[in-house]
């Protein structure tokens, strides 16, 4: 799960560790009443993503009008990055940062690493939005320093950081303060990334939290219900949004045939075999293995409702799964919204005879498929509307 | 032979009372399977499907002997269950649940250190050994009593690759689904030697997917290898910073590609499926590579 920038400053406030002031608003007369607070400050597009200054979502204000003015050019804006793909994100919000004289920039973060069944911290001396050209470029300026969690950070840990990123005496003192409360943080809130960029070092000799990006590990969201109140739904997928109100796993992609199969790594398996014979897969979806007919009529409510679909591919290995119960939820779903697009569906394993009968038996024009490849392959001559 | 379980493994079913518990346990049974015992805690001295239940591992270890156990419970309270199997000296655990937060497994492999257990799992179907003994959720039916170990991150993927090579008459001496979560109890390096080691192994067919560096480990043993081996990796065509689905299944700062993963496995000498429906036919390519006819097998 994501949070905004705003929200990760306000969860890193409470732990104490350095941000720069900053008010949240939603329209230009709140910008012009925070900025105010301030006199100069930054004006930032809240959305979940990076890369929000290259897109035009941070600009600086000499004052509370220009602040006043700014906001309303970027709130209600669409901001397109690297990292929101082309469709963008609707800024609704804004956060007015106190402006702040940076004198160094750095990089830091910590995040999960599963070889050593741990934490890693990861520090630059090149800070701010190159990270990513850094890592391509010259992997020897970042160092990696394992961190259990278990154990938690020790100070050792931290000195080894400051020397990289250059920091001594008093610096040095508020690195370590800053990444002990940091992994602390990390660990009770079961996150998956904390990553501040850039982490600055002001040119009064203080360290700082520029920009904070804090995800959290969906599977521990369950233990921490003050982090899903943090959720904003409008920064998710439609379509993901509804999925998992479904318990569904799915990811949108941006093909035109719809696929619906039981366990990822078969899911990931079907995207592939599609790509791969010429097509182009409109999601990823696993309906998992004790899918009830519900949940499975759900799945194709999604799918069929998806405008981009020209095609659907069911694709069933029945372990767990039972074939009849794909195949009543399959004609459930289309009795109740028609079929609009060809269905291909292919079953196999736990109860595939029952679950062929009830799809003959329904009378509805479903094309039946031997195996997967005979099914991908069907399902894009199908999405181009040649005759299978 | 076949690694890791066998016709003498004696298993206990921790969380026999709930419904996927119940519900495999049968299964289980009707597979030939030693299901000796069942952990519910609070239901002890109950029965079910005629195995007697206990309110604590190491009372069912004490009554029955078991050596093994498999996990069906709920994620808020598997790490646990995992902790208290490894307490009890079960030699191998199986743990099915998906949804274990990250944090907790972290403790859970640090606690296996040092110890006699090993785990499989989490987030996986289980491991089969044919005519022998099933342990998970994976369909008896599709598999043949044979010579090729198949080791998978994947469920469903799994039995897809499993019917490819039974309808070839390519037999499976074990199958071993390590799971789809990034930190996991057994690696494909694990079972990797433990299948150059098995006499009764003659080849080796991975599936693997998208994150973390597991295959690329696992290239480096493969180069050393007398036994071929054919993978498929999936996620090819999965786009950069989205977990699909499994949540060890992320590319994330450009590590943990399939294209990266397919390189590696293909220098180590590893024949690799470019698509999910040639695994069969890749490990056949991978045999007659070396001379060997499948029919040999």
């Amino acid at each position: 799960m994501k949070i905004h920038e705003y929200q990760a400053k306000e969860l890193l406030a409470s732990y104490e560790v350095p941000v720069p002031g900053g008010i949240v608003a939603e329209t230009e007369e709140k910008a012009f009443e925070a900025a105010k607070v301030f006199g100069s400050c930054v004006v930032k597009a809240q959305v979940h993503s990076g890369a929000r200054g290259k897109a035009g979502g941070v600009k600086f204000a000499k004052t509370p009008e220009e602040a006043r003015e700014l906001a309303s050019k970027i709130l209600g804006m669409t901001l397109v990055t690297r990292q929101t793909g082309p469709a963008g994100k609707l800024v609704r919000k804004v956060l007015i940062s106190e402006a702040v004289d940076v004198a160094r920039e750095f990089y830091l973060s910590i995040t999960g690493d599963s070889e050593r069944a741990g934490l890693v911290i990861v520090a630059s001396a090149d800070g701010g939005t190159e990270i990513e050209e850094t890592a391509k470029e010259h992997p020897e300026a970042i160092v990696q320093i394992p961190v259990s969690s278990i154990e938690g950070f020790k100070g050792y840990e931290g000195i080894r950081a400051a020397e990289v990123l250059g920091l001594e005496g008093d610096l040095q003192k508020q690195l370590i303060s800053m990444l002990g409360k940091l992994v602390r943080l990390y660990i009770e809130k079961d996150c998956s990334l904390v990553e501040i960029n850039p982490l600055v070092q002001t040119s009064d000799g203080k360290l700082l939290c520029l920009d904070a990006k804090v995800n959290f590990d969906d599977n521990a969201l369950f233990r921490h219900p003050e982090v899903l109140e943090m959720r904003d739904i409008h920064e998710e997928d439609e379509k993901e949004y509804r999925a998992s109100l479904s318990d569904l796993n799915y990811v949108s992609l941006d093909g035109d045939i719809g696929c619906l199969v039981n366990g990822a790594g078969l899911a990931m398996a079907t995207m592939d075999i599609i790509k791969n014979f010429g097509g182009s897969p409109a999601n990823f979806l696993d309906v998992g293995g004790s899918a009830t007919t519900e949940k499975v009529k759900a799945a194709f409510e999604i799918l069929l409702s998806d405008g981009n679909v020209k095609a659907i591919f069911v694709n069933i290995f029945g372990g767990i799964m039972k074939c009849d119960i794909i195949a009543e939820g399959l004609v459930q779903a289309t009795r109740e919204m028609g079929i609009s697009v060809p269905i291909v569906v292919r079953l196999e394993g736990t109860n595939v005879e029952l679950g062929q009968k009830i799809i003959r038996e329904s009378g509805l024009s479903i094309i039946a498929a031997s195996d997967m490849a005979d099914g991908a392959r069907k399902a894009i001559a199908a999405a181009k509307g040649e005759r299978v | 032979m076949s690694i890791f379980v066998n016709k003498d493994t004696r298993v206990l079913v921790q969380g026999i009372t709930g419904k996927q518990g119940a519900f495999h346990t049968e299964k289980m049974i009707e597979y030939g399977t030693a299901i000796v015992g069942g952990v519910t805690p609070g239901k002890g001295g109950q029965s079910l499907l005629g195995v007697p239940v206990f309110n604590t591992v190491y009372d069912a270890v004490k009554e029955t002997g078991a050596n093994a156990s498999v996990i069906y419970v709920p994620p808020k309270f598997a790490a646990d269950s995992i902790i208290e199997a490894i307490d009890a000296g079960i030699r191998i655990i199986v743990c099915i649940t998906e949804g274990i937060p990250v944090l907790d497994m972290a403790r859970v492999k640090h606690y296996l250190d040092g110890s006699s257990s090993r785990l499989i799992g989490p987030n996986c179907p289980g491991i089969i050994t044919p005519e022998e003994c099933k342990i998970g959720i994976m369909p008896g039916y599709i598999h043949r009593k044979g010579h090729v170990g198949v080791i998978s991150r994947s469920g469903t993927l799994t039995y897809e690759a499993v019917k490819q090579l039974s309808d070839r008459n390519l037999g499976q001496s074990t199958v071993v689904g390590i799971g789809g979560d990034p930190i996991r109890g057994t690696g494909f390096l694990d079972c990797l030697k433990a299948f150059e080691a098995d006499p009764d192994t003659c080849a080796v067919v991975l599936n693997g997917e998208i994150g973390g560096s597991g295959e690329e480990e696992a290239a480096s043993f493969i180069r050393t290898m007398t036994k071929p081996v054919a993978a498929f990796i999936g996620g090819q065509s999965a786009p950069a910073g989205k977990r699909m689905g499994h949540a060890g299944a992320i590319i994330s700062g450009g590590k943990g590609t399939a294209s990266g993963k397919i390189r590696a496995l293909q220098e180590a000498g590893a024949v690799v499926a470019m698509t999910p429906d040639l695994i069969g036919a890749s490990l056949v390519e991978a045999l007659e590579r070396r001379g060997i006819r499948p029919s040999d097998l």
